[in-house]
């Protein structure tokens, strides 16, 4: 039996879920008595191999085609492997990158798909465990199929990373040229500009309690207040109230302040990967089931409106008629 | 042109809410059209509103009729017309593994033979974040995942995509149409539906389909995922909650503040 994990990589860096992706698969390889193969597809395919050469994994096969990420390129290559290795669990990341190609492999090679997972239990059949309805409740599913495709999620499982005594090998994918629909054409970076979150020593986020644009000059006359920087979470961004370059969470920028103060902002996992390692955390939430109090250390549960007007004026500011 | 949108409506939480067995209450439940496809509806009508051709925005949703607000709601907002698949077979459904709801909405793609599909990334309670690629593979089509934002050259059949990848980082990709896009939020700015087009919505074409209609039967729905357990996860905050007045809260804050040097005095 094998379980086969896929690395991701991008403009020359393997990322982390790649080396998380390998301590999955060495857990469920163990319960399962198989074998980890690991794939690494495009970019320095022997240098990335090298690193990916982790205890637990027992091959890695090195698909050798273009630079960077085209999902025809990976859904060709791991369809192919998968037809050589025939493996019994599939585990993708549960990236933009992961989520672009997983349910096209899944779908070419009829396998249940469970994405987003968050844990891995296996017996006599295989149990993921995953959040719904944004993370309010846990949910697990028993997969009754011999076969099955994971995408499991970033930052859930440690790195693996003492040295291990992988084979490594080169795989021949016969990917069809032609047959590739998409061309990447480069990448930009976006919310670059004149402030730096990033360099911030105190942050004060702004999130979806803010309710609407007029209100959020409130919370940047409490960052003014305190001489801190103002961010935000992406609900803010997307409805253009603030630039990109002050999005905090992982498709934005990841900060990791003395003090990160969140306002309104409930704490979806895409936020906190951004903010998780400021050293104090404090939250202002009305709602005290809000993920955000789960790695807060020190919170206000009641309105915002009541309490950051409060908080302006102990430090000699007014606060905005809003 | 015809673009094909998919429309889920999407159950959200209360604050408080109850487990009963294997989902949550259906008390504690609201309902409403997905964020996602709301951006997804309002890309499809831009396109729509720009291109000189005659372009027909056609919505899809798989769910029963309680879903048919949310659907006239896309069509206040301009599309065109709508399918609605239900039937007594999908009742039971739990859509757990992403290929079922794909093999449904596959079907009406196959009939209704657009030249362009919008899908939110994910939708907000399941997040499976899949459905629009498996739906791709499904059609031999090609796709793109979690796009923010898109140049249509539609004589030279190509989208000019932004891919939102993690850290800031945006792939610059072109997708040969037809297409499925997968749609971020803030690609555009949802408009809210004036009363004008909710009195529209009335009057345009919301057809139901029943699997047989599409050509399917109940074996869509079979899958090996099976749901064992839903739970409320166990709270790991350690968090020093301050209770009392807004003024003795954010005293003890400001008192915090102090301590840890952030302000002076």
């Amino acid at each position: 039996m094998t379980v086969l994990a896929v690395a991701e990589h991008r403009r020359g860096d393997l990322r982390d879920v790649s080396f998380e992706l390998l301590t999955a698969g060495r857990e469920l390889a163990a319960e399962l008595d198989a074998d980890l193969a690991v794939a690494v597809i495009g970019g320095d395919v022997e240098g990335f191999a090298e690193e990916l050469n982790r205890e637990g994994v027992d091959t890695i096969y090195t698909v050798e085609n273009g630079e960077e990420f085209n999902h025809g390129v990976y859904a060709q290559a791991v369809e192919e492997l998968s037809a050589e290795l025939d493996p019994t669990a599939l585990l993708m990341p549960n990236s933009v990158n992961g989520l672009d190609y997983a349910p096209a492999v899944a779908g070419s090679l009829d396998l249940p798909l469970v994405t987003d997972v968050i844990g891995i239990e296996s017996g006599e059949t295989v149990e993921v465990v995953r959040e719904q309805y944004g993370g309010k409740v846990e949910t697990t599913y028993e997969i009754g199929s011999e076969r099955y495709a994971l995408t499991i999620r970033a930052a859930e499982w440690p790195p693996a990373d003492s040295a291990g005594d992988a084979t490594i090998e080169a795989f021949e994918a016969d990917v069809d040229e032609d047959a590739l629909g998409t061309t990447v054409r480069g990448f930009e970076e976006v919310g670059s500009g004149d402030v730096d979150i990033t360099d911030a020593d105190v942050l004060v986020s702004v999130g979806r309690g803010i309710g609407e644009e007029e209100n959020v000059p409130l919370v940047e006359e409490l960052a003014d207040a305190l001489g801190a920087t103002l961010s935000s979470s992406r609900p803010i961004v997307d409805n253009g109230w603030l630039p990109q370059n002050r999005q905090v969470g992982q498709s934005g920028k990841v900060v990791t302040p003395d003090v990160y103060i969140a306002v309104g902002i409930s704490g979806a996992v895409q936020h906190v990967a951004g903010m998780k390692g400021a050293d104090t955390i404090v939250a202002i939430n009305s709602d005290p089931n809000a993920p955000i109090y789960d790695i807060a250390d020190y919170g206000i549960v009641d309105d915002l409106f009541e309490v950051v007007p409060r908080l302006i004026e102990e430090f000699g500011g007014q606060a905005p008629e809003i | 042109m015809k673009v094909l949108v998919t429309v889920k409506e999407v159950a959200e939480v209360d604050d408080e809410f109850e487990i009963s067995g294997l989902d949550i209450d259906e008390a504690s439940l609201e309902y409403d059209l997905n964020e996602w496809d709301d951006y997804a509806v309002e890309e499809a009508v831009q396109i729509a509103e720009a291109s000189d051709d005659d372009v027909e925005v056609v919505t899809v949703t798989v769910g029963p009729e309680r879903a048919e607000e949310t659907v006239r709601m896309a069509l206040a907002k301009g599309a065109d017309r709508a399918v609605r698949v239900w039937d007594d077979a999908l009742e039971g459904a739990q859509f757990l593994d992403v290929g079922t709801k794909a093999d449904v909405i596959a079907a009406v793609a196959e009939a209704e033979e657009p030249d362009l599909i919008l899908s939110g990334v994910q939708a907000s309670d399941d997040s499976n974040g899949a459905t629009g690629v498996a739906l791709a593979e499904r059609l031999d089509l090609e796709w793109a995942a979690v796009v923010n934002d898109l140049e249509l050259d539609a004589e030279a059949g190509i989208a000019s995509v932004h891919r939102e990848l993690e850290g800031g980082i945006e792939e610059l990709t072109d997708v040969e149409l037809p297409a499925v896009l997968t749609i971020q939020t803030g690609i555009n700015e949802p408009r809210y539906a004036s009363l004008r087009g909710i009195r529209q919505a009335q009057r345009k074409p919301l057809e139901t389909e029943s699997l047989g209609d599409i050509g399917l039967d109940a074996s869509v729905v079979d899958s090996p995922v099976e749901r064992t357990s839903m739970y409320e996860p166990e709270s790991e905050s350690d968090a020093v909650v301050w209770d009392g007045s807004a003024d003795e809260t954010a005293g003890e804050l400001a008192e915090l503040l102090r301590e840890k040097g952030v302000v002076e005095g």
